[in-house]
């Protein structure tokens, strides 16, 4: 899957000043990312953040250049193991698609095609990238699908006649059948009742630690990164406003979106407690202010805040003493520097500014 | 089993449809206008009333209405439509022989505009919005435009004068009588220019059909998932598009086969050209009641057939299909 | 009411600002105006009388005379200028066009909103009479019935005979057309709450659906007047037309059986052709521009735009290679 070694660990994908805009028939250029940066080191399981419109999809498709017609990534790059995939060719690009990342997309009933069976879509997936037989594929099918927990006669059953967890974990299937290395998975709870929505996630982290995947995982919803992931990226307006390990990004989150998310989270264990959101609405896109994006909706807001874009800042070593331990705490597989940086990009935060290798 | 429920359904529909035309058909024939008896006799003939009479009891025509009726649906069951008046044979026999050279014209022109029609549409629904899909797309536009029967006079002009072929008829008068086989050339020859006549008349339509339908297709999340697997567009539009996208087709297809019999009738009246259509409207010109009944009765079968083959193949190509 | 005016008034204003951006539109636009305004001041345009014989030098009729020997377009068999023919038969092209269509709308309109707003029994017979009557072949059905009314000799004008089997015969696609977006609009609140407050059936109708529905039936219309026209050249062109009235296809109808074609007077059968193709292509883009200003349609495809994807500039001067 990966070399285990104990020397510095390199990211799996490193993505730096990523800009992708929209553009409209009529030529209104919608600004979707802005300088996003990040990485995904081998099987460690990121979580994108967001509420909708935020650009958490559309930098996922950025980076597989999936972008829907009016999508253009104007600057950055995206290293994959030592290439960067924007310089590639569309020919060339290809033969990272599935084999390298793949994706489980958000309705499963939608990106199935139902004229085919699901033996025959994740049989296609096989046979594009790998040299084999038609008989070799079916026996990789049939231990997919056991893998998601789906009996093997279920294979020449059409989508429509699988209900909506199933279907979910056919894609996780047959995302998985040509071995990548980088999952993504976005939204892949969202469209679950709450029962089926825990049996998927259970699943991508079994599947995760088995299989020593990478993972990016988009949504919008707080519990699911805090049931599955290790890293947290959380963006706003198009761009990133805190990163770090999750632990302390939920313990001591730095941003303000990031500390209202986490307060519009309902506690159990606080049912008297009302139920906190957010006033305002997200920037629009093509009129983007060019202070803070989040400023007008901010309740620690600055003078400065609305009239310079804050950096991104380093704020690792403010950090309690108290969290160092949880650091440690964190799966030891994950080959990652157990120094882990936390940024946020906000004019309240002190630190060095952060440097993107 | 769902699949089994949608048949029997469909083909329920299939017999109602046909039980009606059945009954159209009868009771057009006998409220329209027109004395059977003279038209049998000729119009000049002068005979006397007792002498009518007695024609009338001898066809029947005396008895009440729905005696009638099932008196002649009785015959039709067996085959008997009856004796045409104009050519004083048996109804069956001469639908049958012109049957023939209708489905000849029919089926080349439909495989060539077919055929045509999905790979220009899958073409021009794929490059949307280029110079070719504009082109393609005002093609069709004007194809719809243009009313066949004139379509036909322009080529007949056009190649009669400049290419030399033929004028009309479906075989060269020498032709007339010889074995099938032998004179299959000839019949090709004649059949160039009603052919094309129908190949771009149903073309555009097809082609329309087929561009609306792939872009459908292609803007579904499943085009997306094949993209991320890591198809080529090619491989994108063969495996997923055109399956998908070909459904609706079908049913037109099958639709428009039955049409098309009728829709004959210009093209044939154009080029002379001795199938049913022109049949149809010769028998229309001498007021030949059995044999416009048994014509239309044809045509009527052909389209309730050709539909309900159509609802067959659809439920067998679409997983989906449920009972409703 | 002056409120509704200033609202229609600015809602005209509005709609005409898209209309006059989408090129096809505006072509169609031209060609159907240019025809209607070809047809209103025919008398003026024409320089002579259709019926009147065109003699040359010494007395005779000039006969088939070219365009070259007698402008603009010649003359036929019997020495009438066909330009005038042209330009009457304009009147009776479109009228019948126009009425054929509106009736037809009207019919389906009616039996559509009946359907999608009372459901049950009404909507079940309503579909099956549709599925029925689009089985039976239409071209058919058409020329036995108009031949038959006329035979009965009651003193109805054909035109009318024509616009009357037309109207009535193609209800169908718009009956379904409407019904379905009835249906929709019942799923809305507003309906419900007008029922709650004890709306009655009809002013729930006139108040609230028709209004809604309006904008589809008028960009339906164009598109049906284009059919009537089509099926009317037709139909003309086999006979039934009024020979003393003559349409752009009884025209056709002419030369085809005047042998125009042996005697190469294109003349003759080409712009009454023309003619057809110019208004019904005019029809069918302005019916297919207002559909899509009521409807717009979808966005782009998952296979548009791949070319311009990565526009970074380092890599403008590498292989980003086009989308196969």
């Amino acid at each position: 899957m990966f070399p285990l070694s104990t020397s510095t660990p390199q990211p799996l994908l490193r993505v730096r000043h990523l800009s992708t805009d929209f553009v409209s028939a009529d030529g209104a250029v919608a600004h979707a990312l802005e300088d996003v940066s990040f990485d995904v080191y081998p099987g460690e399981a990121l979580g994108l953040v967001g509420e909708s419109g935020c650009g958490k999809t559309t930098t996922m498709l950025s980076l597989l250049r999936l972008l829907p017609a009016g999508g253009r990534i104007v600057s950055g790059q995206v290293w994959y193991d030592g290439v960067d995939l924007l310089t590639l060719s569309e020919r060339e690009m290809r033969r990272y698609r599935w084999k390298e990342m793949a994706m489980v997309f958000q309705s499963a009933m939608n990106a199935l095609n139902p004229v085919y069976t699901i033996g025959h879509q994740i049989r296609e997936a096989i046979l594009l990238h790998e040299d084999v037989d038609r008989a070799a594929a079916d026996r990789r099918v049939t231990e997919l699908l056991d893998l998601v927990g789906i009996a093997a006669s279920r294979k020449e059953q059409y989508p429509h006649q699988y209900s909506g967890g199933m279907r979910q974990r056919a894609m996780i299937a047959m995302a998985l059948a040509c071995r990548p290395r980088l999952l993504f998975a976005d939204e892949p709870t969202t469209a679950l009742d709450v029962m089926v929505q825990a049996q998927v996630l259970e699943l991508l982290k079994k599947i995760q630690k088995e299989l020593g995947l990478a993972l990016v995982l988009v949504t919008h919803d707080l519990g699911v990164v805090a049931e599955a992931c290790d890293t947290v990226a959380v963006m706003y307006g198009g761009k990133v406003v805190e990163y770090g390990p999750a632990d302390r990004v939920y313990n001591a989150p730095q941003h303000p979106y990031t500390q209202r998310l986490l307060e519009a989270f309902p506690d159990l264990n606080r049912p008297g407690d009302s139920l906190a959101s957010i006033p305002g609405y997200p920037p629009r896109l093509n009129a983007l202010p060019p202070g803070c994006r989040f400023e007008p909706r901010c309740h620690k807001r600055l003078e400065v805040c609305a009239q310079v874009a804050p950096k991104l800042i380093d704020v690792s070593q403010f950090q309690e003493a108290g969290s160092r331990k949880e650091d440690e705490a964190i799966s030891s597989f994950i080959l990652r520097p157990s120094s882990y940086k936390h940024i946020a990009a906000c004019h309240l935060c002190s630190g060095p500014e952060a440097v993107w290798l | 089993m769902n699949r089994r429920d949608y048949i029997f359904r469909k083909f329920g529909l299939a017999v109602l449809t046909l039980a009606v035309v059945v009954v159209v058909d009868f009771y057009l024939f006998r409220v329209l206008p027109g004395d059977p008896v003279r038209a049998v006799i000729g119009r000049n003939v002068r005979i006397s009333k007792e002498s009518q009479d007695a024609l009338r009891a001898q066809f029947g025509l005396d008895r009440p209405l729905h005696e009638q009726f099932i008196a002649t649906i009785a015959q039709w069951a067996q085959g008997n439509f009856g004796i045409s008046w104009s050519q004083r044979k048996p109804v069956g026999e001469i639908l049958l022989s012109k049957l023939g050279n209708t489905l000849m014209l029919i089926s080349l022109g439909q495989v060539f505009s077919i055929v045509l029609g999905v790979s220009l549409g899958l073409f021009a629904g794929w490059k949307r919005k280029t110079a070719i899909d504009i082109g393609l797309l005002s093609f069709s536009l004007v194809a719809w435009a243009i009313p066949t029967f004139w379509l036909g006079i322009i080529l007949l002009a056009a190649g009669s004068t400049w290419l030399g072929l033929p004028t009309g008829g479906a075989l060269s008068p020498e032709n007339l009588g010889k074995p099938f086989w032998e004179t299959l050339p000839d019949r090709l020859r004649h059949l160039i220019l009603p052919t094309l006549t129908f190949t771009i008349v149903y073309l555009g339509e097809y082609m329309l059909i087929m561009r609306s339908s792939v872009l459908e297709v292609l803007s579904e999340d499943y085009i997306l998932t094949a993209k991320a697997k890591g198809m080529s567009h090619w491989q994108v539009l063969r495996h997923h598009a055109l399956k998908n996208a070909m459904l609706p087709i079908v049913t037109l297809i099958a639709l428009n086969l039955g049409f098309t019999v009728a829709g004959a009738i210009y093209i044939e009246t154009v080029f002379s050209y001795d199938g049913l259509g022109k049949l149809f409207q010769d028998a229309l010109d001498k007021q030949d009641f059995p044999l416009l009944q048994g014509a239309f009765l044809l045509l009527a079968v052909a389209v309730i057939g050709a539909n309900f083959l159509a609802d067959l193949l659809y439920a067998y190509l679409d997983p989906r299909v449920k009972a409703a | 009411m002056s409120d509704r005016w200033f609202l229609l008034k600015r809602n005209l204003a509005e709609f005409w600002r898209v209309f006059r951006r989408n090129k096809p539109g505006m072509l169609g636009a031209f060609l159907l105006g240019t025809a209607v305004l070809l047809a209103v001041f025919a008398p003026l345009v024409a320089t002579r009388d259709p019926r009147e014989t065109v003699r040359d030098s010494s007395g005779r009729p000039l006969t088939f005379a070219s365009p070259a020997v007698h402008a603009p377009l010649g003359t036929d068999d019997a020495g009438h200028d066909i330009w005038a023919q042209l330009a009457y038969g304009a009147r009776i092209s479109l009228l019948v066009g126009f009425f054929a269509g509106s009736l037809s709308m009207f019919v389906g309109s009616l039996l559509g909103i009946l359907a999608g707003y009372f459901g049950g029994w009404i909507d079940s017979l309503l579909m099956r009479l549709t599925d029925i009557l689009l089985v039976i072949p239409d071209i058919p059905l058409m020329l036995i019935l108009v031949a038959s009314v006329r035979q009965l000799n009651l003193g109805i004008s054909p035109l009318v005979i024509l616009v009357l089997v037309i109207g009535l015969l193609y209800w169908t696609s718009t009956a379904r057309l409407i019904r379905s977006q009835v249906l929709t609009i019942k799923e809305r609140q507003f309906v419900a709450r007008a029922r709650a407050i004890g709306a009655g059936h009809v002013h729930i109708i006139t108040r609230h659906i028709i209004p809604q529905v309006m904008p589809l039936i008028v960009a339906n219309t164009v598109l049906i007047i284009s059919t009537a026209i089509l099926v009317e050249s037709g139909l003309a062109f086999l006979g039934l037309g009024d020979p003393t009235q003559p349409s752009w296809g009884t025209m056709i109808n002419f030369a085809f059986s005047r042998n125009a074609i042996t005697n190469g007077a294109w003349w003759f059968y080409l712009p009454p052709g023309l003619s057809i193709v110019w208004v019904s292509l005019g029809c069918v883009l302005l019916g297919n521009v207002l559909e899509e200003i009521l409807n717009p349609r979808l966005t782009a495809h998952h296979l548009e735009g791949d070319e311009k994807m990565v526009s970074r500039a380092e890599v403008s001067g590498a292989e980003v290679s086009s989308a196969t």
